[in-house]
């Protein structure tokens, strides 16, 4: 019990005891450097004059030859009422079909700026201690936002959530120029430090709830494969932006559920991977999602 | 005992749905006031050539600011929170930045939705606003000095504005030289309005539909529509014949009558014609056979 204490604070320590500082951050600080990457990538024109990527996540041409644009943006001008040239239809298929294969949501782990806000705040929140997930909001709340800025980019035939979106706000703004955005990011940030755990990303963020949906089929999965040596340590859960995609993979043997997270929740973060000191968690692909064929028998429940 | 425990989670269901639902429903209404509110642009804020029209540009800009990066000048920007212009999508304003008027149109190449109108492809096309002097006072035309700066710099030089010489009356023996300008040709680019000497420009480029006015339909300007067609519409006016002594005529539009046509050069043309005898009197000296 003391240990499970001493693990929310500290997710992880046990890991880097057993796999090295380097080891148990692996996955994180690539993921970092994916996300600091791409937003340099962006910076490069207007710091230093070399324009491999032009414009912002909302869309984009690399090296004069690469369209890419946001499918969701995309979706919002289409329900508005305009239909754009073919131009940032072949962006959004290109960006969709990339994260097809990647993992719908591994934009937000990977590509979203506001993660870095947000992974910030639950950092902070472990370290300040604040228990509890705050203000209790359903977790499918997404998909109503993500509903109610269609429908009010259909009412008011414009990009209306664009007028307020955090996402695509902070990354313009950074690279074009931020204004009062950095109040919107602010906002966000106190929102997930004090009012409600993962409360963005995981509760509310209707470009996540987007990218989920092409998550729900997309091919590169965490999967729990070595999930026999799970000694319940409950680092991966402390970690985990999302933390009720692990139980059905981590836990489901016994009811003959696959070891591959299926959830389209998941944002391929690869934590669990980094915190874990039994190396359960590994990435592969949705097919290797092979059920035991002698399962499904249910176990005794587990005293304790 | 499970019945009843099914019973409850069913109603949660719905509360809780319903509580979700209400939640962003009024969320969603605020973000629609908003919107209304917050898409636009101020008057002295343009759009890049090409675009749409405000309402449609505001749903088919995604706010890539594509446009702003193959801008070779510093003249588009994109809005910021706070700025007046809807959030994110691309303006310039004359004053400070006009539009250069690039023949490849390179802002409207990048865009990626067609917010900027690829139909575009003459830059002399574009209509980004219209000039308008809108101060008579402050322009320093109208005080009868010669500027002629805004007539000077714009790129389509003698089509947008052109100088129209009026009467001084101040002075009584000079002319003004008045900057006119014709929305037949001014695309708006801001250039006037740039270089403006005064402290406040006293040409302004402002969004088109702001400044330009509109006839009835039912107006028919007579002499244009005689140009139209080569002739007049109503059955024309019998041209009058001024009956007058030999060798003086009358100039209607001008010199009034001119009593002594000298080798009759002087004589309007109508007479000129109606009368029988050559402009040289030689003609009739030597003239053979009857009058």
């Amino acid at each position: 019990m003391a240990n499970a204490k001493q693990s929310i604070a500290t997710p992880g320590a046990e890991a880097i005891q057993v796999k090295g500082w380097l080891g148990a951050h692996k996955w994180l600080i690539l993921r970092r450097i994916s996300q600091f990457g791409i937003l340099f990538l962006f910076l490069l024109g207007p710091w230093f004059d070399l324009w491999l990527v032009k414009g912002n996540l909302a869309s984009s041409l690399t090296l004069d030859v690469l369209p890419l644009t946001d499918p969701y943006v995309l979706l919002q001008t289409l329900v508005a009422g305009m239909l754009p040239i073919s131009t940032a239809f072949l962006g959004a298929a290109i960006v969709l079909g990339f994260y097809m294969i990647v993992g719908g949501r591994s934009y937000c782990s990977w590509v979203c700026p506001v993660n870095l806000v947000t992974d910030l705040a639950s950092w902070l929140r472990r370290k300040l201690n604040i228990k509890g997930s705050g203000v209790a909001i359903d977790k499918n709340t997404r998909y109503w936002m993500l509903g109610a800025t269609l429908v009010v980019a259909m009412l008011s035939g414009s990009l209306a959530w664009e007028l307020i979106n955090p996402v695509s706000m902070m990354h313009r703004g950074i690279i074009f120029g931020m204004g009062f955005a950095w109040a919107v990011i602010f906002a966000v940030f106190i929102f997930d430090l004090f009012i409600s755990k993962h409360g963005w990303c995981g509760r509310l963020c209707p470009v996540g709830a987007f990218y989920s949906l092409p998550g729900k089929l997309s091919v590169v999965r965490v999967t729990a494969d070595k999930r026999a040596q799970c000694d319940d340590c409950m680092d991966c859960f402390v970690v985990c932006p999302e933390p009720q995609v692990i139980r059905p993979a981590l836990k489901g043997e016994a009811k003959g559920i696959g070891p591959v997270i299926m959830a389209e929740h998941c944002t391929n973060c690869g934590r669990c991977i980094d915190v874990c000191a039994e190396d359960v968690f590994h990435y592969a692909t949705r097919f290797a999602n092979q059920v035991p064929k002698n399962a499904p028998k249910p176990a005794p429940p587990v005293a304790g | 005992m499970a019945e009843k425990k099914h019973a409850i989670t069913r109603r949660k269901f719905l509360m809780d749905t319903a509580r979700t639902a209400s939640a962003v429903g009024i969320a969603a209404l605020g973000l629609g006031g908003y919107a209304r509110v917050a898409n636009g642009v101020p008057a002295p804020a343009l759009r890049p050539p090409g675009a749409l029209d405000e309402e449609q540009f505001n749903a088919a800009c995604i706010r890539c600011g594509l446009c702003v990066r193959d801008c070779p000048y510093p003249t588009l920007s994109l809005a910021e929170l706070g700025d007046a212009v809807t959030v994110g999508t691309p303006f310039f304003t004359a004053r400070e930045a006009p539009c250069e008027m690039c023949d490849d149109i390179p802002c409207v190449a990048a865009c990626p939705t067609g917010a900027l109108d690829h139909a575009l492809t003459d830059i002399n096309d574009s209509r980004m606003g219209l000039a308008l002097i809108s101060d008579h006072e402050a322009c320093i035309a109208y005080q009868g000095l010669r500027c002629e700066v805004c007539f000077n710099v714009c790129p389509v030089r003698g089509k947008a504005i052109t100088l129209e010489l009026q009467h001084n009356k101040r002075s009584g023996m000079h002319a003004l030289f008045i900057p006119v300008v014709h929305s037949s040709d001014c695309t708006g680019c801001g250039k006037c309005e740039r270089a403006c000497i005064l402290t406040e420009a006293a040409i302004k480029v402002l969004p088109y539909d702001l400044v330009k006015g509109k006839m009835q339909e039912t107006y028919r300007l007579g002499w244009k529509e005689k140009e139209k067609l080569g002739e007049a519409l109503v059955t024309p006016d019998v041209k009058h014949r001024f009956n007058l002594p030999e060798g003086e005529s009358y100039d209607y539009y001008g010199k009034g009558l001119i009593e002594k046509a000298e080798n009759d050069k002087g004589g309007d043309a109508a007479n000129k014609a109606d009368s029988p005898f050559s402009a040289n009197p030689l003609d009739t000296l030597n003239r053979k056979g009857g009058l």
